[in-house]
């Protein structure tokens, strides 16, 4: 169905992710009701408790209103007219991906066969509402490692899924998260044992291709005590001119000793130059460290999306646990970002550190909203955040709401927050070396990120320098 | 000497926002010359530098500069870079962040027009830090960011030595140089001398001009040249001051 559409080339433009895959998709009808719910639950082979599940979520979400606290400007999102699933239709064998899937992940950088250049990586590549491969799953088995798809993971593992899913983001948190845990399709589950150090970066790609459908997908790590994995999400969509929803949810959970390090680089379709189209990108990610001294840290990119709303958060409640954000966050033309996180110190002796830099252009507006709160049961906690924005026209505005709220007289915390114009001397300076305005652009703004684009995987961190090179690229001048 | 003209202004008048600094400066400077240019502090120097460079913050409100018969006005900054010009800051900014190694191997591929691999480039970079005796640690660091007075102007005469121009300007270069890296930077500026290499060196003391020898010398006071002679003036200039200059050339003429 999607095949008879062309994206809009004017659209595409410099995104070059923007093409569509033609290919037939098995869609359930448009809408949401009770019966949509159960389809879902049922094209997934799901055990009975999930379908319950989702529809209590379903039932409470029904009560709920959409929020509209961010400083985020749209038309309102008529649910009814919204695709909630939608799988494209494989002609390959079992166990073997789908020729012209596997052309599009390949044209998106991220090849599925086994002999992939990604030797370091292990992907699970989810298509609109499903996953169609996930790759070096045999070898991550020998390690008690489950790298797998949700739906999978339900099937297979649907006891261990059970005991985590919504213990860190509960189906009531908010209307969006009511809304994922009723209809979410596909994501991925990680688990990682006891002791073990997960030796290649585990990793997501989300593709959105079929027109007017929305994603929700669902991911879950949980690292058992003394365990280690750094875990990878990437994202695109074609272009078109019509807005997508995609509202997400990501919940890790880190046992005693245990790190979970999480990188996004998120480039959904941001719209064209006018705001026309785009992704509403709607999303819940929050960590839990569980147990004493567990470590989780957010690294995030967000350089695409109409509209991003996300605070990937921790909640700290084991004793000297660790908590980290770091956040690039780039907008362009009429994009519109509310981004940052909240710190969530339960523990004594928790940490915290929050790093988040700003860019925007064009007509953009680029907000972090932060907080830090500490519970008077978490002695001697400590955070630390920096967030500076960066502006690189006349037009377009960066805001901060930073909220510190501490009950406990031994808990420090620190704030420091700049706002700048690019410098143009700056400019000039690395002009008169011979660098055009848009490298001289690109360099300082590389310049500015560094401290949170060295936290990002290496091979990822290239990547993402590139993503972001080319998106200044047009907001220059 | 008798050299073709590789660098000329006329008559040229130029201003920063409300305020008129350069008032019709002639000058003319010949392939391989080098040229001295002396003044009070705030009489224009920096600006004629900044306008050599093209700095976007500077009118030219009258008159030309010509490199190489060719007017510069209108041209980018990064345009007059890779037709050989170049400017060593007064003030070298800091880019935080942005490695010094990955700054000058952007520079000279830009200046150049070429890409260059990263080991035979390195190697090149090095060899000039060991002359100019700059740790190789440097290279890691953010682009002048916290580094001291004199180690910005090494990096400076660094990226000279790397990008060979053939029109270089030297604002201060010495101010804020201990004895022995000045003695350092010039000996590295000297080893690029050649009958390519046409310099303009802004300073306010004698001790870099023994070091860098000029064939003339300028005095700029608001905004005009007052006097164009032979290097060794610069020694009444010590003694005297520019009072000594004023006496020169009379009062009406730097009212
Ligand atoms: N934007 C501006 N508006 C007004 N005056 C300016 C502006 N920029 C520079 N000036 C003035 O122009 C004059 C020339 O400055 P310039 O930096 O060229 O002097 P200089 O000869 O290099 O001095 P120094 O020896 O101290 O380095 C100074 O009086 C300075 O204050
Ligand atoms: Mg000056």
């Amino acid at each position: 169905m999607s095949g008879a559409l062309q994206t809009d080339s004017k659209l595409v433009q410099d995104y070059r992710y923007g093409f569509v895959t033609d290919i037939a998709e098995d869609a359930v009808p448009k809408g949401l009701n009770e019966d949509i719910v159960r389809l879902i639950s049922a094209k997934k082979g799901e055990p009975a408790w999930m379908t319950e599940w989702r529809l209590k979520a379903f039932r409470h979400w029904q009560t709920l209103k959409e929020p509209h606290w961010a400083r985020a400007e749209y038309p309102p999102i008529d649910y009814q007219d919204i695709r909630y699933y939608s799988a494209p239709r494989q002609s390959a064998k079992p166990g073997e991906v789908d020729p012209e899937l596997a052309k599009t992940f390949e044209k998106l950088g991220v090849p599925l066969h086994e002999r992939g250049a990604l030797a370091g990586i292990a992907v699970d590549a989810v298509f609109d509402s499903v996953s169609v491969a996930t790759t070096q799953c045999e070898r991550l088995k020998k390690l008690g490692i489950i790298f797998c798809s949700m739906s999978e993971a339900l099937r297979e593992h649907g006891d261990l899924v059970r005991r985590y899913l919504g213990s860190v983001v509960p189906p009531t948190d908010n209307f969006y998260a009511a809304l994922n845990s009723a209809v979410f399709t596909d994501g991925s589950f990680c688990f990682i044992p006891r002791g073990v150090r997960c030796p290649v970066e585990l990793s997501t790609y989300f593709r959105i291709n079929a027109i007017r459908t929305g994603q929700f997908e669902r991911t879950l790590i949980v690292a058992e005590p003394e365990s280690y994995v750094s875990y990878i999400e990437g994202c695109t969509a074609p272009a078109r001119d019509e807005n997508q929803l995609h509202a997400a949810i990501v919940e890790l959970v880190a046992l005693d000793g245990a790190q979970i390090k999480y990188s996004t680089v998120q480039n959904w379709f941001a719209g064209d130059a006018g705001g026309k189209g785009g992704i509403y990108n709607f999303v819940t990610k929050r960590g839990h460290c569980r147990g004493a001294r567990s470590h989780i840290s957010w690294t995030q990119v967000e350089v695409g999306a109409a509209i991003t709303w996300k605070y990937p958060s921790v909640i700290l409640e084991g004793a000297d646990s660790v908590g980290e954000f770091y956040s690039v966050a780039f907008t362009n033309n009429k994009m519109q970002a509310d981004t940052g996180t909240k710190m969530i110190h339960l523990g004594p002796r928790t940490r915290s550190t929050i790093v988040s830099k700003g860019i925007s252009g064009g007509q953009s507006a680029n907000t972090y909203r932060g907080l830090v709160k500490v519970l008077p049961q978490a002695a001697g906690a400590r955070n630390h955040t920096c967030c500076d924005s960066m502006l690189l026209g006349p037009h377009c505005s960066a805001n901060t709401f930073p909220v510190i709220e501490s009950r406990n007289a031994t808990a420090v915390t620190e704030h420091e927050a700049t706002t700048s114009r690019i410098s143009e001397e700056q400019l000039f300076y690395l002009r008169s070396r011979g660098l055009d305005e848009e490298t001289a652009t690109a360099l300082i703004v590389h310049g500015f990120c560094k401290e949170v684009l060295k936290e990002l995987p290496l091979e990822f961190a290239v990547e993402a320098v590139k993503l972001l090179e080319l998106k200044l690229e047009h907001s220059v001048g | 000497m008798s050299g073709e003209v590789e660098f000329e202004l006329r008559d040229l008048r130029v201003r920063n926002g409300a305020k008129d600094i350069l008032k019709g400066v002639d000058l003319v400077l010949r392939r391989g010359e080098t040229h001295a240019l002396m003044g009070p502090n705030g009489s224009g120097k920096s600006t004629l530098a900044n306008v050599i460079m093209g700095h976007p913050d500077y009118a030219v409100t009258g008159g030309d500069l010509l490199f190489r018969s060719q007017s510069l006005l209108g041209l980018a900054p990064e345009e007059r870079a890779k037709r050989g010009v170049f400017l060593a800051f007064q003030y070298p900014v800091a880019v935080p962040g942005v490695s010094v190694a990955r700054f000058l191997k952007a520079a000279v591929e830009a200046v150049r027009g070429k890409t260059t691999g990263a080991g035979s480039f390195l190697k090149g970079v090095r060899e000039q830090m060991k002359s100019l005796e700059m740790s190789e640690a440097f290279l890691d660091r953010g682009l002048n960011d916290g580094f001291s007075g004199g180690e910005k102007k090494r990096l400076e005469i660094l990226q000279m030595l790397l990008l060979k121009p053939a029109l270089g300007v030297l604002d201060e270069t010495d101010s804020g140089l201990d004895i022995d890296a000045l003695r350092i930077v010039a000996e590295g500026v000297n080893r690029l001398r050649g009958p390519d290499l046409t310099l303009l060196v802004i300073t306010h003391y004698e001790r870099l001009l023994t070091l860098i020898k000029p064939d003339h010398l300028h005095v700029l006071m608001e905004g005009r040249i007052v006097f164009s002679g032979g290097p060794e003036a610069v020694k009444n200039l010590e003694q005297h001051g520019y009072d000594w200059i004023r006496g020169q050339v009379g009062a009406e003429a730097v009212a």
